[in-house]
């Protein structure tokens, strides 16, 4: 390592550094892939069953029900995990614990370790989000209805929904101080969860005009209602009617870049003074 | 300040072409200040020198002093408010990722991956750094069996002790063949035992040509361990030199210690004899040693140091000085010269 390196060579450290990273937070998540599962499956677990298949068959709820409400919970469960993986595991790491600081001494840009949780957060939602499909199909029996003329879209909003959950994760995880965990758990992900049309269908809301503006704040919304654009079936030959599909697109990626930039702010903040 | 690195100047293309005067040195500090924001004074103010290839280098000092701060800077998590800092010539702000190449932190308390295996603490902190795979693997278990640690490196390290912590985060640090080491106070926590053992591990790796800066605030250390030592207090450097060229510092290289009873006078008491020991002839300097840590029997109890270049000729005249000052003599003594007393010389306090 005698000599200075050049560009290109610097930006091979770095790419392998990133990847190394990458490899290892794959590593330690492979390793504990059932406790990951469990966490991030049991309560749509229940959700599936309860409104897919209870409320529907004591005839609370509509025969349809569950093929609406199945978006909203691929959306819920792949934003959940992608922000758990990427907020708790920073908290721990900024607050005390310091674990972060090799990665940090590694030779690649500070904001590149931001980019790698981000990324790796998304694949943690993408992978809870897949896992719904199966599941549902198991628990909905006759009731698991999905298209099949919009899969590319579907994969996109998926990966995308995985996104948007891990740069709320990295800009939560750097603002939150440890003591507070608990307390902004509550404060944020409350709202979160029955703000965003996971539940029901947006334009379900129209008579409750003011809730069904205040939804469009939530990224969760445009998340859940993608879903149900590349998902639900159409009914008597009519598709299904959602937020459009462009400005759910605009207003995701306007989302994830935004977060990702504040998020990258002040994670810098916090590791170099 | 600076001392020992008579080396030339020369050209060097660094980060993204531009041409930067700068030095041979290892490590090469210049005008470092640094004010956090929100605070009064600088952590650390106009700080210089230069640390050659293979020496071990220490920052001696109080805590509080600035070198954990100075550490920061060269380890590129502190961004200075003013000066430059390089590492084996390239600007510590200007490419920090051929910098974090070149460079390994120890630092004072663990921040060891728990997630991890203790072998893949290792193998991992080696890939960030793009190691080889085979290279890797081969260095971890060498290092991991040099450090006595090779028989326990499929455990977490929750189960580690401090000092097994400590060792281990020395093998990280080796793991991609680092030019220079840095070691924030490494013995600080650390049973007699493990203290011995880094104390050797220490010479070894200099030994093999890696340049070492490391902080401390125990003057023995410092004297065992480094080539040139550098007294920090306040963010600013007040001596860098040899061990051997401090304790000269000290006027005739001894001290006289004088400690007298002055009963419930105090204060007071102090500065009169104070004046009296320095009205002896051949005293060059008294310096009254503020001991508030000493027992509580010890109360009314001053202790000082005089320096002068016959020490022993002294011994009598501040017997009579006390004496004559109404105070009572409670211990005179003559003290080879310590790193202690070159502290306590140029700053009038203990450094613990």
């Amino acid at each position: 390592m005698g000599d200075i390196e050049s560009g290109q060579s610097r930006t091979l450290l770095a790419c392998n550094a990133f990847l190394a990273i990458l490899r290892r937070d794959v590593r330690v998540t492979a390793r504990e892939f059932v406790p990951f599962l469990l966490q991030a499956l049991m309560q749509p677990l229940f959700f599936l069953f309860i409104f897919g298949k209870v409320l529907p068959g004591i005839g609370l709820a509509a025969g349809n029900f569950a093929a609406l409400m199945l978006p909203g919970i691929v959306a819920l469960t792949g934003m959940i995990a992608a922000m758990q993986g990427v907020t708790l595991p920073l908290v721990l790491d900024l607050g005390f614990a310091r674990e972060i600081d090799d990665r940090l001494l590694s030779p690649l840009p500070v904001w590149w370790v931001a980019l790698e949780k981000v990324m790796f957060g998304a694949i943690r939602g993408v992978i809870a989000s897949s896992v719904i499909f199966p599941l549902g199909w198991l628990i909905l029996g006759n009731g698991f209805a999905v298209r099949d003329d919009r899969i590319p879209i579907l994969i996109g909003m998926v990966i995308l929904t995985g996104c948007v959950g891990s740069t709320i994760g990295l800009l939560m995880g750097t603002v939150i101080k440890p003591d507070q965990i608990s307390l902004m758990f509550t404060l944020i992900f409350t709202p979160l969860l029955f703000t965003g049309c996971t539940y029901y269908p947006w334009g379900a809301l129209s008579n409750i005009r003011w809730f069904q503006v205040l939804t469009l704040l939530n990224p969760l919304t445009y998340a859940a209602e993608g879903l149900r654009y590349s998902m639900v079936p159409p009914i008597g030959g009519h598709n299904f009617s959602t937020l459009g599909i462009g400005w759910i697109l605009l207003l995701l990626g306007i989302s994830v870049v935004t977060m990702f930039v504040l998020g990258t702010r002040t994670f810098l903040r916090r590791v170099v003074t | 300040m600076i001392s020992g690195s008579s080396l030339a100047k020369r050209k060097v293309i660094v980060g993204y072409s531009t041409r930067v005067e700068q030095s041979d040195a290892a490590i090469a500090v210049r005008g470092l200040v640094k004010k956090y924001a929100k605070a009064k004074t600088n952590a650390v103010d106009g700080v210089s020198f230069e640390v050659s290839g293979g020496e071990i280098f220490g920052l001696l000092g109080p805590n509080g002093a600035g070198k954990t701060t100075t550490i920061g800077v060269l380890t590129t998590a502190i961004v200075p408010t003013e000066g430059s800092a390089s590492i084996m010539s390239v600007d510590v702000m200007r490419d920090p990722i051929s910098v974090k190449q070149r460079i390994a932190v120890v630092p004072q308390q663990s921040n060891l991956d728990r997630s991890l295996k203790v072998r893949e603490i290792l193998t991992f902190h080696a890939a960030y750094h793009s190691v080889p795979r085979k290279v890797r693997e081969a260095l971890a278990d060498k290092l991991l069996d040099e450090l006595g640690l090779g028989d326990r490196k499929n455990e977490k390290v929750s189960r580690y002790s401090g000092g097994m912590a400590q060792r281990l985060m020395i093998a990280r640090a080796l793991m991609h063949e680092p030019d220079v080491l840095f070691l924030d106070e490494p013995t600080n926590n650390l049973d007699p035992q493990s203290r011995l053992f880094l104390w050797e591990r220490i010479h070894e790796m200099n030994a093999r040509g890696l340049t070492i800066l490391l902080t401390t605030h125990d003057m023995d250390e410092a004297d065992k361990l480094c080539h040139r030592i550098a007294v920090m207090d306040h963010g600013k450097i007040l001596v860098n030199d040899t061990p051997e060229g401090l304790k000269k510092l000290i006027p005739g290289g001894t001290v006289l210690e004088v400690r007298a009873f002055v009963g419930e006078q105090g204060e007071h008491a102090g500065d009169a004899l104070s004046a009296a020991l320095n009205a002896i002839p051949g005293v060059t300097k008294v310096e009254m040693v503020d001991e508030k840590s000493e027992a509580a029997d010890d109360t009314g109890t001053l202790s000082f140091r005089v320096y002068g270049e016959a020490v022993n000729a002294l011994i009598g005249p501040a017997a009579q000085a006390v004496f004559s000052s109404g105070a009572q003599v409670r211990d005179l003594s003559v003290k080879q010269p310590s790193l202690e007393e070159v502290f306590i010389f140029l700053t009038g306090r203990h450094l613990r």
